[in-house]
Order: structure tokens, then C-alpha cells, then sequence
């Protein structure tokens, strides 16, 4: 076999490699399981959906529930936050996708594809910096939207990102209105 | 330098042992006899001071892990009962939490010896690698370990640091939630994070023999930089070094002890006595001190991924360190403007711990963008142009020259034992 830079390939040297494929494809399906356990199991996914009451959240405040062990913010926005969402154009922001779990992955950063659909005072978001993870304060910062205070990321009203280091805006997730007074996360 | 043991058993059951495994001649030619230059400083001694470190560590971690709980609910209680319930509970995890920064101190001179007496160049270049593998188990094990207690700093730490991995295009976010084992941190990435703490300090161990394997080829660098040229430029290593090393350790236990029990919380955060609460994150998050100077290189770049990289490119860059560096001598005491620049690197390095450890505005913003990239620049540039415009010093004919000048005889008389004509 070593001296087959000239001579044909021999029955040998296909067995000697089938036979090390084969002992490769079973290693790495023996590892695999072992790699797979770290993901998500099933008491975890299980926890994908919660459902909020929102008959009580007046126009000005909001409400915080987790979801999937992240913090998700149902606000009711007042008129001036709508308002100062509208006014910015798709031009100024960082980041132009809307990133709203319920649209297609290329919707523009419109406020009416970040804000709920035909109720444009609710606004639902994973409130998560898409910096590094921390909870940005809300009614906080230039754009009176959502401050980090970990590394100083600004969103506007609509949580998208306006400046500092987050690369995208904040997360829509997937909702939906059960009826007028509540809404299903996830 | 073989260590050439000459270790012969007296005792017939040891004959009859190392018939068998010949394990009293390593030990014996490996610690005992193996020849040392004779003019090692006291900043040698940081090797064995790091061993012991890691024994200690995984002593007092191993009793810990007896009264400790893995689970969200119960971790930071029991480490509460650890503090107030345990007999001397409080002394072992002040011992363990101070001991892991003391474990950095260490090795921050030890890796800063390197640097400045050359230890990573050739023949050592495996010797300095198999180094900075330790150095990057250690940060993993560190960064793990102050999970564990799942305070606020605990939990946000964490937070912060797994989702650097989400910075990896395409498939960043799905290697964090992997880390999680769910969609943010929790319980199972507390319980898979004490199971890897533990381990962790095994392989290390594994890895320190193959560093210590390592180094016993060429055996021991020296102030001089000059290779040992013959037995007269080297001590065994006991009693000389064995002694010298416990000095070293006993002063360095000291400086332990007086943290241990002087200032047990200086180097943590008081915000880690507050439980961690996933929904409010702390106005002002901080890592470990021994992460400041790779926190602010992250904080520099104001962008995520380029500044992910800059972090872990901070750390790649010292693996090539070997090959930056074109000088062909070693010591920096005899090359006039290394030894400038090392100290002004060296400052940088602390100057940006400074700044990780400040909040990411105005001024700090400025000057860590500055350090950042001079530490870079020092590295990528610095280094490899010195090696061709420096004009090193003489350097010594021996080691031996270098201790008792030219012409100088080793000194034995009032010694017990002549080892150079052993």
C-alpha cells in the first residue's frame, strides 16, 4: 500500500478505507448524543407559551412576563410614543428589519410592522438587548423607548436600535390576540 | 539536561517496586536531582506556586461540592448555608473564591516573566502553548465557578459572556441556546456549568504534567536568557529549589491568608449577595478582576462581533507570541528597547483593566479604544520590527560569568556540598 503512487488502487486499499468511514460515521453518531443533551429538552420547550391578561394595562404603562425564562414587555404606548415611533424614518435606523417573529424575516422597521397589527398602542417585545443579553430599562434614554444600561444601547419607542452597540432591534415575538383583553405568547 | 538520575533503592521492597515501575527514579531525576540554572530569581518561583494553587483549589472545591447544590432554587441558599451553617464552612469558600484570584495573580507574573525573560522562544515554543491552554482552562473554569453561587453578578455574568457566542454568524444563536440548554440562562446551564467547573481542574491538572513534561526538556530559561552550557551553570533542584520555591510560597501564602481573612470580599461584588433575578439586570455589570483587561477590549470595538473577536484575538495573539517575536535573544535585560516597551505594554495591560472595570462613557470610551489598539500594535507590530532594528546588549558567556564574573571560580568553601562537582 505505500508504494501506490504509481501502482493501481488494490481491493486492500478500498477496504482499509471503507473501513475507516465506517468507524468514523459510528463515532460520530456514538458523540452525538452526547452533544445533543445540552440542548433544549423537553420540560424547557414545554414552557414556550404563556398567555397575559391585558384588560387592566392603561395607555402610558406596562406589563412584564416572562417567557421561555426571558422578560417579554406588553406596553400599552401613549399617543406621543406612537407619534415619535412614526416620525422616524427607515433611513435612520441601525438596523432596517423589523424582526417581528409574525411577519416575513425581510419586513421593513416600519412601527406598524413592530407594533401589533391594526392596534398600533400595543406593543409586544422580548426585552432583551440583542448586545449581549442584559434587560434594557424602559422610558429611559434619547428616544425615550429603552436604555441598556450594560454597554449603553438606546432603542426608540418601538424598540428598535438607535445607537451604542446592539446590532438589531429588540425581538417581536410570536403573540396573538385571543380577544381584546388577551393575548398569547409564543 | 537529561536529569540523569542516579537513584538506586537501598530498601529491597522500593528495589523490588522499581523493577516494576520505575516511578522513585522519575520523581528522583525530576525533582530531586534535576539540574537548575543557578542564578533563577525569585519570579521563578511562580511555577510552583501555581501548583499548589491548583491543588489547593480543587481541595477546598471538592468539600465544597459536599454542601453545595446545583439548582436554581437551592444554589444560592446553599452557599448561604455553606457561610453560616457548615463548621468552618465560611474559611473554605473564602479560600476558594480568593484562592481562584490568587491562582491569576499568579499566573499573570508567571506569564509575565515569560514575556519579559523570553521563556517562550525556541526551544520552549510547546512549553509557552501548553501555558496559554492552561490560561484558557483557567478562564473557563473561573468563569463557571462564579456561576455557581447564582447571585445577581453570578447570573448576568453569565448572561453576558455565553452571549458573546451569538456574535458567530448564522449559527450563533443556536450554539448559546445550546450552551443554556434552554432560551436563556437557567437551570440547566447552573447544573451543566458545576458539573464542567468540576472537571475542569482535572484536565488542567492533566495538561500542567504535560507543561511540566514540557519544560523538562530544555529544562528552565533563566534572567540571562543564555543556555546552560555545562554543569557549573546549574544547582540540583534540591535543596536549592525546593527551598527557594518554599520561600517563595510561604510569602505568597501571606498575601493569601491576609485576603482570606482580612478582606475575603474585597475582590468579588456585593452585588453577588443579591439572588439572581432573571427580569432586572444590575445598573452596573463587572466580571472577575483577572477578566477587566479583555472586558474593556470588548467594550472598545463598537461593534459585536468585531468586538468579540478583539477579545478572543487578544488571547490568540499572546499563542503567536513565539513567532512575533524575531529577536534571537532572550532576556529583555539585554535588549535596551524591548525592555521599554514590555513595561509600557505591561501598563497598558493594567491600564486596561482599569478601564473594564469603569462604566463604558465618555473619557474611558476614548482612552480604552487607545490601549486597545496599542496592545494590538505591540504585538502585531512592535515585536516582529525589534528583532531587526534592535541593538542587543553583550550578553554574558555563561551563566556562570553572569553570577561571578569573568574569570570567576565557583564559590564552594562554607557550602556543604559541592554540586557542580558531584
Amino acid at each position: 500500500m505505500a508504494s501506490s503512487a504509481t501502482a493501481e488502487p488494490t481491493r486492500r486499499d478500498f477496504l482499509y478505507i471503507a473501513t475507516g468511514a465506517v468507524g468514523a460515521v459510528g463515532l460520530a453518531a456514538t458523540v452525538w448524543p452526547f452533544i445533543n443533551q445540552m440542548n433544549p429538552d423537553a420540560s424547557a420547550l414545554a414552557l414556550a407559551t404563556s398567555e397575559v391578561d391585558i384588560g387592566s394595562i392603561q395607555a402610558g404603562e406596562s406589563v412584564t412576563v416572562k417567557w421561555r425564562g426571558k422578560p417579554v414587555v406588553v406596553r400599552n404606548r401613549t399617543e406621543q410614543e406612537i407619534a415619535d415611533a412614526k416620525a422616524a424614518a427607515l433611513s435612520e435606523l441601525k438596523d432596517p428589519i423589523a424582526r417581528n417573529a409574525n411577519l416575513p424575516a425581510d419586513a421593513p422597521a416600519t412601527d406598524a410592522n413592530r407594533a401589533a397589527e391594526g392596534k398600533e398602542n400595543w406593543f409586544v417585545m422580548v426585552n432583551v438587548c440583542t448586545h449581549l443579553g442584559c434587560i434594557p430599562l424602559g422610558q429611559e434614554g434619547e428616544y425615550h423607548g429603552w436604555f441598556c444600561p450594560c454597554h449603553g444601547s438606546v432603542y426608540d419607542t418601538a424598540g428598535r436600535i438607535r445607537k451604542g452597540p446592539a446590532p438589531e432591534n429588540m425581538a417581536i415575538p410570536v403573540y396573538s390576540f385571543l380577544s381584546d383583553t388577551k393575548i398569547r405568547i409564543g | 539536561m537529561s536529569g540523569h538520575s542516579s537513584y538506586e533503592p537501598t530498601n529491597p521492597a522500593l528495589k523490588w517496586l522499581e523493577a516494576r515501575l520505575p516511578i522513585g527514579g522519575l520523581i528522583h531525576s525530576s525533582f530531586i536531582v534535576f539540574p537548575n540554572p543557578r542564578n533563577l530569581n525569585y519570579f521563578w518561583t511562580f511555577g510552583g506556586i501555581l501548583a499548589f494553587m491548583l491543588v489547593a483549589q480543587i481541595a477546598t472545591g471538592v468539600v465544597l461540592a459536599m454542601h453545595y447544590t446545583p439548582h436554581t432554587t437551592l444554589a444560592f441558599a446553599s452557599v448561604e448555608g455553606i457561610m453560616r451553617d457548615v463548621n468552618g464552612g465560611w474559611m473554605l469558600r473564602y479560600l476558594h473564591s480568593n484562592g481562584a484570584s490568587m491562582f491569576f495573580i499568579a499566573v499573570y507574573i508567571h506569564i509575565f516573566r515569560g514575556l519579559y525573560y523570553g521563556s517562550y522562544k525556541s526551544p520552549r515554543e510547546v512549553l509557552w502553548i501548553l501555558g496559554m491552554i492552561i490560561f484558557l482552562l483557567m478562564m473557563a473554569t473561573g468563569f463557571m465557578g462564579y456561576v455557581l453561587p447564582w447571585g445577581q453578578m453570578s447570573f448576568w455574568g453569565a448572561t453576558v459572556i455565553t452571549n458573546l457566542f451569538s456574535a458567530i454568524p448564522i449559527v450563533g444563536e443556536a450554539i448559546v441556546t445550546w450552551l443554556w440548554g434552554g432560551f436563556s440562562v437557567d437551570n440547566p446551564t447552573l447544573n451543566r456549568f458545576f458539573a464542567l467547573h468540576y472537571l475542569l481542574p482535572f484536565i488542567i491538572a492533566g495538561v500542567v504534567v504535560l507543561h511540566i513534561w514540557a519544560l523538562h526538556v530544555p529544562g528552565s530559561n533563566n534572567p540571562t536568557g543564555v543556555s546552560v552550557k555545562d554543569e557549573q551553570d546549574t544547582l540540583p533542584f534540591h535543596p536549592y529549589f525546593t527551598v527557594k520555591d518554599a520561600l517563595g510560597l510561604v510569602l505568597f501564602l501571606a498575601f493569601y491568608s491576609w485576603f482570606v481573612f482580612f478582606l475575603p470580599n474585597y475582590l468579588g461584588h456585593p452585588d453577588n449577595y443579591i439572588e439572581a433575578n432573571p427580569l432586572v439586570t444590575p445598573a452596573h455589570i463587572v466580571p472577575e478582576w483577572y477578566f477587566l483587561p479583555f472586558y474593556a477590549i470588548l467594550r472598545s470595538i463598537p461593534d459585536k462581533l468585531f468586538g468579540v473577536i478583539a477579545m478572543f484575538g487578544a488571547i490568540a495573539v499572546l499563542f503567536l507570541v513565539p513567532w512575533l517575536d524575531t529577536s534571537k535573544v532572550r532576556s529583555a535585560n539585554y535588549r535596551p528597547l524591548y525592555r521599554q516597551f514590555f513595561w509600557i505594554w505591561a501598563v497598558v495591560s493594567v491600564g486596561l483593566g482599569y478601564i473594564g472595570a469603569m462604566p463604558p462613557e465618555g473619557a474611558y470610551v476614548i482612552i480604552g479604544r487607545i490601549l486597545t489598539a496599542y496592545y494590538f500594535v505591540h504585538f502585531l507590530v512592535i515585536l516582529p520590527l525589534l528583532g531587526l532594528f534592535e541593538k542587543p546588549r553583550p550578553l554574558p558567556a555563561s551563566i556562570t560569568e553572569s553570577v561571578l564574573g569573568k574569570g570567576g571560580a565557583p564559590v564552594t568553601a562554607g557550602a556543604p556540598s559541592a554540586p557542580q562537582t558531584k
